[in-house]
């Protein structure tokens, strides 16, 4: 066994600094950046099988919302798994100081979203989120670590067939990991949903972490402003649709919760966001029934891939709205939503300093309308800013966005040398696809 | 070392060809072909010659259901595989026949099984379409890692740490670890007549140094290949299988 003083593969193995369930965890001692070793435990094997497991999707996986994979011992002979020390506090130590306020849950919600889209982006399911896997960064950013569960699509999932190790922790599992599915990654959005209830209330949702786990597939949680009033109906409605027993009706992309919870004034509200008590308990035995019916069917809906509930903006000048490029920008966009199941529009439009920010949100909402898309797929942003492209291409980034559709002039139009140069700036600066419109001569 | 894995090549020349140079180009120094060299399609001499020239190099070849049919008469295939191989048997020549007859049901080299269907009972020509059956090839197989074809799909069969048997399908071109201290059963899917709606050949490289397996999906042209089963007057649906890869 490796232990503290000796050298492995080069790598000088300092201090004990953790026993977690799985295995060990070791200081490298080391010039540069600070590292840790992993070391499993050879029993049980379920901890090997984690082990194992991590050792193979963290090299893999790229970003700052991960751990930097380093290097990995022979897994017959000597296993180990070397990455960076991710500087940071752990989301449980917060968690554990009480509840935290709304807009901190918000913040720090919509972190987690970030890197567990991040993590969905390259196939991969954590499968065992909750605040002990996450770091919160000094920078405000969040890494999730521990991978021992995690579902990698391009790689064979040793705990595919394992339905004893595949749930994950008890407070935090999903209904479909107890259904024995490890393959759907809004599994995590609900242990996401799990997480922010926890931070907002100090509760969990579905009991404390032995309770029986299954109750989640019927159990209607007490709505969290039940326990603290202070809760904005929004966070409710955000929590609670993490929370949803049935995938399809949770959100389909970690993108979108990070999205709602940094545009809380664009969150349509529905029913679950004033609910002030959880289900009946003539309610409860009725999903209690239904939960048994389909857990006997089995259901096996799959998932909407993360390509087909993109985040598409498209950037309106509201300056100009009678201009010939607005009818194709609109026609583009619809096209471009139609190929897609689930989506998010959002409908961006710069105005120089000094401009009406209503105004040019009611512009917006004019220009939006002919779409007739459903209000809770829109959301309508005014940014002020001299600096139109530098301002949407920043937009798109935080925001996850996956396409952003804009308009450009043609070269016979001289007249609108301002946008040739905003679509150019934002092609070549943009950091997802980018669908520039055009009109033919004949239709100027 | 890195290893080409071609199964279920059936007579199907430009699909072969392709996933030969495909193979060539990214490094394969050795050859497998797991067995249906011939079958369905219409240039059956032409796949085995090319065949025999690279076993004449050291390439592994292994029997399949069609070519032993070539010999034995077609017992066991449906009417359109049993159409074919007689129409098969006319088109080869005395010695490729003889090529065929003489291939070996199974070869096994150090951690490394190579055979058509399963490893057990090879001459039974199981299809290993469930956990169970990859569970009884890789026990028989008495290898770390078993290559077949048979079933035309890509799977990969693996034993998994409680020892289960579970099955893993792979996106084309992306490299799937194979540690050594599992034990594997890797179907590479079928060169000449894909029937997973995808038309595109299908076959595997093995590279042992790294212990990593990737399956590709190589375009070729299908539609020629389908015009040459019509007009050498095959039954039309394998032309039409060709042309929708199903």
């Amino acid at each position: 066994m490796i232990k503290p003083g000796d050298v492995v593969d080069g790598f000088h193995v300092g201090r004990h600094l953790h026993s977690g369930a799985m295995g060990d965890i070791y200081e490298v001692a080391h010039d540069g950046p600070k590292l840790i070793m992993k070391v499993p435990r050879l029993e049980p094997s379920e901890g090997i099988i984690g082990f194992e497991t991590e050792a193979t999707i963290v090299p893999a996986l790229r970003g700052p919302h991960v751990p930097r994979f380093v290097a990995a011992g022979d897994l017959a002979r000597t296993p180990y798994l070397v990455t960076e020390w991710i500087d940071g506090t752990n989301l449980e130590e917060v968690v554990n100081g009480g509840p935290l306020p709304p807009a901190e849950v918000a913040r720090i919600g919509a972190a987690v979203a970030d890197a567990l889209h991040s993590v969905h982006e390259q196939e991969t399911i954590h499968l065992d989120l909750k605040p002990e896997n996450v770091i919160l960064k000094t920078d405000g950013t969040v890494a999730l670590i521990d991978f021992g569960f995690a579902h990698h699509a391009r790689y064979p999932d040793l705990l595919a067939e394992e339905t004893r190790f595949g749930a994950g922790s008890a407070a935090y599992v999903s209904p479909e990991q107890i259904r024995g599915t490890r393959e759907d990654p809004r599994a995590d959005i609900f242990a996401l949903g799990v997480t922010l209830y926890e931070m907002a209330t100090g509760r969990f949702p579905f009991g404390e972490p032995d309770a029986d786990v299954r109750n989640r597939l019927w159990l209607d949680p007490m709505p969290p402003r039940a326990y603290a009033p202070a809760i904005e109906p929004w966070l409710q409605e955000v929590i609670l649709r993490c929370l949803e027993v049935d995938a399809e009706k949770r959100y389909q992309s970690a993108a979108h919760v990070a999205f709602d919870l940094r545009n809380p004034e664009q969150i349509v509200l529905t029913s679950r966001a004033t609910k002030p008590r959880a289900a009946t308990f003539a309610q409860q035995l009725r999903r209690f029934f239904k939960a048994r019916r389909e857990h006997a069917d089995r259901p096996r809906q799959l998932p909407v891939p993360a390509h087909r509930a993109p985040i598409v903006m498209v950037a309106v000048d509201t300056a100009h709205l009678d201009d010939v490029r607005q009818p194709a920008i609109r026609r583009a966009t619809a096209q471009v939503l139609s190929l897609n199941t689930e989506f998010r529009l959002v409908c961006v439009t710069v105005f120089a300093a000094g401009g009406e920010h209503l105004e040019h949100l009611v512009r917006l909402r004019h220009w939006v309308d002919p779409l007739r898309m459903p209000a809770q797929r829109i959301s309508l942003h005014a940014i002020e800013s001299d600096r139109a492209a530098e301002a949407l291409v920043e937009f798109a980034r935080r925001n996850h966005v996956d396409l952003i559709v804009l308009g450009a002039p043609g070269p016979a139009q001289p007249e609108r040398t301002w946008w040739r140069s905003v679509a150019s700036e934002v092609t070549a600066n943009a950091q997802c696809s980018v669908h520039v419109v055009r009109v033919g001569a004949r239709e100027t | 070392m890195i290893l080409a894995l071609l199964s279920d090549l059936h007579a199907n020349l430009g699909a072969v060809r392709a996933c030969l140079k495909h193979a060539e180009e990214r490094g394969a120094e050795r050859f497998a072909f797991l067995g249906d060299l011939v079958g369905y399609g219409a240039e059956p001499g032409a796949v085995v010659d090319l065949v025999s020239d690279y076993a004449r190099r050291g390439a592994v070849v292994v029997r399949g259901n069609h070519d032993a049919a070539v010999g034995e008469g077609g017992r066991g295939l449906n009417d359109l595989a049993h159409e074919a191989v007689e129409w098969t048997r006319t088109a080869l020549s005395a010695a490729q026949k003889a090529f065929l007859a003489e291939l070996p049901l199974i070869v096994r080299e150090d951690d490394l099984c190579f055979v058509h269907s399963s490893a057990e009972r090879p001459e039974r020509w199981i299809y290993v379409q469930t956990n169970g059956a990859a569970r009884e090839s890789i026990e028989a197989a008495d290898a770390t890692y078993t290559f077949a074809g048979h079933v035309h799909e890509q799977v990969l069969y693996f034993h998994t740490p409680t020892g289960k048997t579970a099955p893993f399908r792979p996106s084309s071109g992306s490299a799937v670890p194979v540690p050594s201290h599992r034990r594997w059963h890797a179907i590479a899917g079928s060169v000449g007549q894909p029937r997973d709606g995808n038309p595109a050949a299908a076959y595997a490289l093995f590279d042992s140094a790294r212990e990593e397996i990737t399956f590709f999906r190589v375009p070729y042209d299908h539609l020629a290949a389908a015009s040459k089963i019509r007009a050498a007057g095959l039954p039309e649906a394998l032309a039409q299988r060709i042309e929708r890869g199903a």
